[in-house]
């Protein structure tokens, strides 16, 4: 379970290009639970996804995680307890090494790095049978540089990489957006698999109201660094995309502009 | 060529690659740009002489040299990592900071070790005829060792998290690496060999001149570089392998260009010469593609 209580987070402030973006946001999230979270440019999901992953240190607020505080814990530090997969293809892993180097180094995500050897063939064995399940290929192509692969297969690989330890939450942040549409159809699909195998908590930053409700427990919007709607349920269940901008005019008495979120 | 110059070229190539090794972790592996050299090899030639002189065991004195060395990669780094000074400008402060450091520690700008006892001498034994043989040859061991301990480090566990280190600091610290921490010991690692190779240099030279450091970065740099273009791969003992022979084939160019009479090139030309050197093996890459190109067009 995680628990997000009350955070603040102000860039630059005192300057002219002061900018409030997280304010005052709080969301619990069950174990087991795969929530969506949505919201247009600028209302802080990125940097809500920061704060949680510890890349950014927050003004105010806690965090903590299966009752851990982990506020003041930096990145490295909570890798034990959260994996990650970016929205850049290239940010999750190190083009410059093979799939395998790549794999190993998740493979010892959040645990003491000694002097055995990095790739071992148990390990060996290990990685290829769970690229087999991508059905790409790649279970042949363990020698090869993390560059030759294509974004998709970056991501697909980025996911296995998150799960190959256990974790309390996985961060999943527009992993989609640089994707074309049938790759991002096939990661998203990977997505929920992987999730689904190994009970995951998971939350899943995404740019598209559609995809919000297919897929995972529960949606959250957030809007101006808050969290302004939370459905789950049934409720969700039947909803359309319609019905969530209704009622997010509803209970802010504005409109959503942002033509991505409506198209996506 | 004498037979004798040319192992003078492969002595003196030999301990740039100790160099030259030090150099790929910082710049290539860490991808932290590095001029700390410049003061940390003419520090380790500066510990050693020192030592040596007053009398302790040259092995001490090496080791000593190397922690001196590994102590002034550390300050590069942390002057990095804890102050967010630049890399170059942190790495810049160092070098600068060490020539007074050097100074101090040899208390002149010169300390010559003629008659002193070296890590060579056992090997040599009374008469002295046999040293241009056998100072290669205990250097060529030494380089050996530190080429395989860098590719089982680089392998294991602790070395592929310092490689994602410099690969991508962001993806690092998401797998749980320190990366403060790797950068921290990378460096001192780095300059602890660049260190070592300066305390081998000044035992194999007759002792230690405190201006021994200038352009130590510029021909580890070319060693790399000259490496990297004629061997290149992606697999780390293939790179640590071509860096060795880079050092050892760029001062064989070197003692060509000087030896070869009718060029007209004298010892003071040596800079001008490694910044040649460096600056054909930087485009050497495009000119192979180019050639390559032509070809394939033609077929």
């Amino acid at each position: 379970m995680m628990e997000v209580r009350d955070l603040y987070k102000t860039f630059n402030p005192g300057t002219p290009i002061e900018n409030l973006v997280l304010r005052g946001l709080s969301l619990t999230i069950e174990s087991g639970q795969f929530i969506t979270v949505i919201g247009s440019n600028g209302a802080g999901k990125s940097t809500f996804l920061n704060a949680i992953s510890g890349d950014l240190q927050m003004d105010s607020g806690s965090i903590h995680i299966d009752g851990q505080d982990v506020t003041r814990l930096s990145a490295w530090q909570r890798a034990g307890m959260v994996a990650r997969v970016f929205q850049d293809p290239m940010a999750g892993t190190c083009e410059g090494l093979s799939i395998e180097e790549n794999m190993a180094l998740a493979w010892q995500r959040g645990k003491k790095r000694g002097f055995g050897r990095a790739v071992k063939n148990e390990q060996r064995a290990i990685f290829r049978e769970k690229l087999a399940t991508l059905e790409l290929g790649l279970e042949n192509r363990l020698g090869d540089r993390m560059d030759l692969l294509s974004g998709g297969q970056r991501q697909a690989v980025s996911l296995l990489m998150a799960s190959l330890q256990p974790s309390r939450l996985l961060l999943l942040d527009e992993h989609t957006a640089a994707l074309d549409p049938k790759t991002a159809a096939f990661v998203l699909q990977l997505t929920d698999r992987i999730v689904k195998e190994n009970n995951l908590t998971a939350l899943m930053v995404t740019h598209s109201m559609r995809q919000a409700l297919d897929h995972g427990h529960r949606t959250v919007m957030l809007h101006q660094g808050q969290v302004v709607l939370d459905v789950a349920g049934d409720e969700r269940h039947t909803m359309e995309v319609g019905d969530l901008l209704a009622m997010f005019e509803k209970t802010r008495g504005e409109k959503i502009d942002d033509d991505a979120l409506l198209l996506g | 060529m004498t037979p004798i110059a040319l192992m003078g070229a492969f002595e003196i190539g030999l301990i740039f690659a100790l160099v030259a090794l030090g150099v790929l972790i910082s710049f290539r592996l860490l991808n932290f740009p590095d001029l700390t050299a410049d003061g940390s090899f003419p520090l380790g030639g500066a510990v050693a002489a020192t030592l040596i002189t007053g009398g302790h065991d040259p092995w001490f004195a090496c080791a000593m040299a190397v922690l001196a060395g590994a102590a002034s990669g550390w300050l590069t780094a942390w002057l990095n990592v804890r102050l967010n000074i630049l890399q170059l400008l942190a790495s810049i402060l160092v070098m600068i900071g060490l020539y007074s450091i050097n100074l101090r520690i040899m208390g002149a700008p010169n300390l010559p070790l003629i008659g002193s006892p070296t890590v060579f001498a056992p090997f040599i034994g009374e008469q002295f005829e046999r040293a241009w043989l056998v100072q290669p040859a205990v250097l060529a061991v030494i380089i050996v060792l530190a080429k395989l301990g860098m590719d089982f480090f680089f392998a294991s566990q602790a070395g592929l998290a310092m490689r994602a280190t410099g690969a991508n600091p962001r993806m690092a610290r998401a797998q749980g690496i320190a990366t403060d921490r790797m950068i921290l010991v990378g460096m001192a690692l780095s300059n602890a060999l660049i260190a070592f190779a300066g305390a081998l240099y000044v035992q194999t030279q007759g002792g230690a001149d405190v201006s021994m450091g200038v352009g130590t970065i510029v021909v580890g740099l070319a060693a790399v570089i000259i490496g990297e273009t004629l061997l290149p791969s992606r697999k780390l003992w293939v790179i640590t392998l071509a860096t060795v022979l880079g050092a050892l084939l760029y001062r064989l160019l070197i003692a060509l260009a000087l030896n070869a009479d009718f060029i007209g090139l004298k010892a003071q030309d040596l800079n001008l010469i490694t910044a040649v050197l460096v600056g054909f093996a930087l485009v050497l890459p495009k000119l192979k593609a180019k050639l390559f190109r032509k070809k394939g067009k033609k077929s």
